[in-house]
């Protein structure tokens, strides 16, 4: 991934120093990561194969007990189905609005800063003062539906975060469909509030990080693209596109890790529920670990697998990026 | 994710590039894009601004929503919620984020400096392989590394302490990266000539290279700043005694105990925002200006 540009090494006295001071240099910060973060992911590993609860009460070696737990929970595919259902939504969402707002911004215009700035804001926020203004907005007397009900919308029943029921299930209903499939219902109403929370949060950042993109898309390709008198869509699509790829890649990436990741807005807004809809794999290893759920060993086993998720969508992405680019 | 957007932002001057024609089709454009901004600018505010008119109303006023006038200012603006916050707890809280965020700041402006340093110019042993060894760290999950984390902490005895909200983050991956970018944006001829006069590379970084990386310590620090002031999942698990409660955490718990009382709510959120709104549109201008004027190039 990363190359690092090697000094031409030589027999002057600094290049013998640097190779312990080196090493000075970077002792804290690798003591740090040793400590907690490359440990931890190998003790990650270990602790999968053991029961354990919080408290460390029990601590008994099963074995692949605990994957093979997992892989008979319903809880685990429901919370696997909520995930991907997040992520799904989330991700081209927050990527295709972010697009379109750089590209708006990239334009001549007035207070590029002060935009930027104000997109910005919602990322730096802390998740939890976010939350917290969201359940306000969504309760039943709150914002949203009163200004639904303004313009004459229906509300749904029961309240946003309050309700389980499948969006596409819903949909489906309409046409007369009952009684479909698990992986068919779609999100919960309770889970889209929060993705929709989640697209307002990041929206903004996904916009600054594609409009350094487009600042670097050098002006003189489209000037002779206007030359050849080619539309401003083909412009786009043929030239814009191509060129800030890896930046569409580098906002996927964020995108996936990010959603996968989701668990303060879930903690504090709907905590897993109703009926557990809005428990994402997140949330469930916490719930598991530390509210009395499995234990930290079952809990283990989760985050491994959630990892292991997260590793093959990255390969998967990078492998589609390198295939393209060559 | 706010750090990877922000060293691009540093890493790349930003060059103006727009078609040069002029037409009708142009005039309308602009103009969708001025409305469409604005329009979402003002959708990025509204809750903030919601969460600060709630905060100033009586309780039964902010749990109903049901005029226009009343939704943009109260009937009866109270202070009352921000005397019952302040006869609460949240002068603890408030001091227990900024003291767990000085340390953060402190702490990864000499680890992440150091190493990036020595990353950027070092020739050592092992180098580019714990260089990449840090850099996929970015992609570990915390909840992977949280359990571990927890029965670390409470090995060591540092459980429901400053340490276990300190300790495990003094130093970061993007810190690193951040500052290994900028000290090899920065010229070497300054190190030559120190290095000509015979110093070593300690006094070379102390007495050269930190003082002329102002621009680059200062951005990483708003960022430390920031991943400190929001922690939540870290906060939640490891801390139980609640006078090490942060803000995020004595808001949570507040919200979690009196689920209704909208205007204390919103006063606590308010508060919590306060100051990072304020070091952000403080920097931003920095960051902008630092952008333009220092010229920080990737």
């Amino acid at each position: 991934m990363a190359t690092l540009a090697r000094p031409r090494r030589n027999r002057n006295p600094i290049a013998v120093e640097d190779r312990i001071a080196g090493w000075v240099f970077i002792l804290p910060s690798l003591a740090i990561f040793v400590t907690f973060l490359f440990g931890p992911v190998l003790f990650a590993g270990y602790v999968s194969f053991f029961e354990r609860d919080t408290l460390n009460t029990v601590n008994r070696f099963v074995g692949l007990d605990n994957y093979r737990q997992i892989l008979r929970d319903d809880d685990f595919y429901l919370a696997l189905r909520n995930t991907v259902w997040y992520s799904a939504g989330v991700v081209p969402a927050q990527t295709i609005l972010g697009l379109f707002l750089a590209v708006l911004a990239n334009r001549k215009i007035r207070g590029k800063t002060f935009f930027r700035t104000a997109f910005y804001f919602p990322s730096i926020s802390s998740s939890i003062v976010i939350a917290v203004i969201f359940l306000w907005m969504y309760s039943g007397n709150g914002l949203i539906n009163y200004v639904l009900e303004s313009i004459g919308l229906p509300t749904p029943r029961p309240v946003w975060l309050a309700n389980p029921k499948g969006i596409i299930e819903m949909g489906l209903e309409q046409f007369g469909v009952e009684n479909v499939s698990d992986w068919l219902e779609g999100p919960s109403v309770a889970l889209l509030s929060i993705m929709m929370l989640n697209i307002w949060t990041t929206m903004g950042t996904m916009m600054v990080i594609f409009l350094a993109g487009l600042q670097d898309v050098p002006g003189d390709v489209y000037e002779a693209a206007a030359l050849d008198g080619a539309s401003r869509w083909r412009m786009f699509r043929d030239i814009t596109m191509p060129l800030i790829r890896p930046v569409t890649l580098f906002v996927v990436t964020l995108g996936i890790i990010g959603t996968f990741q989701v668990f303060d807005q879930i903690w504090l807004m709907s905590e897993g529920g109703p009926a557990k809809k809005t428990t994402t794999l997140a949330y469930l290893i916490y719930s598991e670990g530390f509210n009395f759920g499995g234990g930290l060993g079952y809990a283990s086993a989760l985050a491994m697998i959630l990892f292991a998720i997260i590793f093959v969508l990255f390969l998967v992405q990078r492998r589609l990026n390198t295939d393209e680019t060559r | 994710m706010f750090v990877a957007v922000v060293s691009r932002e540093i890493a790349r001057p930003t060059v103006a590039t727009t078609p040069g024609r002029t037409t009708g089709l142009d005039l309308a454009l602009q103009i969708v894009a001025y409305v469409v901004l604005i329009v979402v600018a003002l959708l990025m505010f509204i809750p903030f601004f919601f969460s600060l008119t709630t905060s100033i109303k009586t309780a039964p006023e902010a749990s109903q929503v049901n005029t226009l006038t009343n939704l943009l200012w109260p009937d009866d603006p109270t202070l009352a919620a921000y005397r019952e916050v302040f006869a609460a707890d949240i002068g603890r809280w408030f001091f227990n984020s900024a003291f767990v965020a000085a340390i953060w700041v402190v702490g990864r402006a000499v680890a992440d400096s150091m190493a990036g340093y020595a990353f950027a110019r070092m020739q050592f042993p092992g180098r580019n392989l714990i260089f990449l060894m840090v850099l996929s760290t970015l992609m570990i999950p915390a909840m992977v590394t949280i359990i571990p984390k927890f029965i670390l902490l409470e090995r060591l005895n540092l459980l429901d302490t400053y340490g276990a909200l300190t300790i495990p983050f003094l130093s970061s991956a993007f810190g690193i990266f951040l500052m290994k970018q900028f000290f090899e944006s920065i010229p070497v001829e300054l190190e030559e000539a120190a290095r000509v006069d015979g110093a070593s590379r300690y006094r070379m970084f102390v007495q050269i290279v930190l003082p002329n990386a102002m621009p680059a310590l200062t951005a990483l620090s708003i960022f430390s700043f920031q991943a400190s002031w929001n922690a939540f999942l870290e906060p939640l698990l490891f801390i139980t005694s609640p006078e090490l409660r942060t803000l995020p955490l004595g808001l949570a718990y507040f919200q979690e105990a009196f689920n209704f009382n909208w205007p204390v709510s919103m006063a606590i959120a308010v508060i919590t925002t306060l100051p990072m709104a304020i070091v952000f549109l403080i920097f931003q201008r920095y960051f902008v200006e630092g952008q333009t004027t220092s010229g920080i190039k990737g």
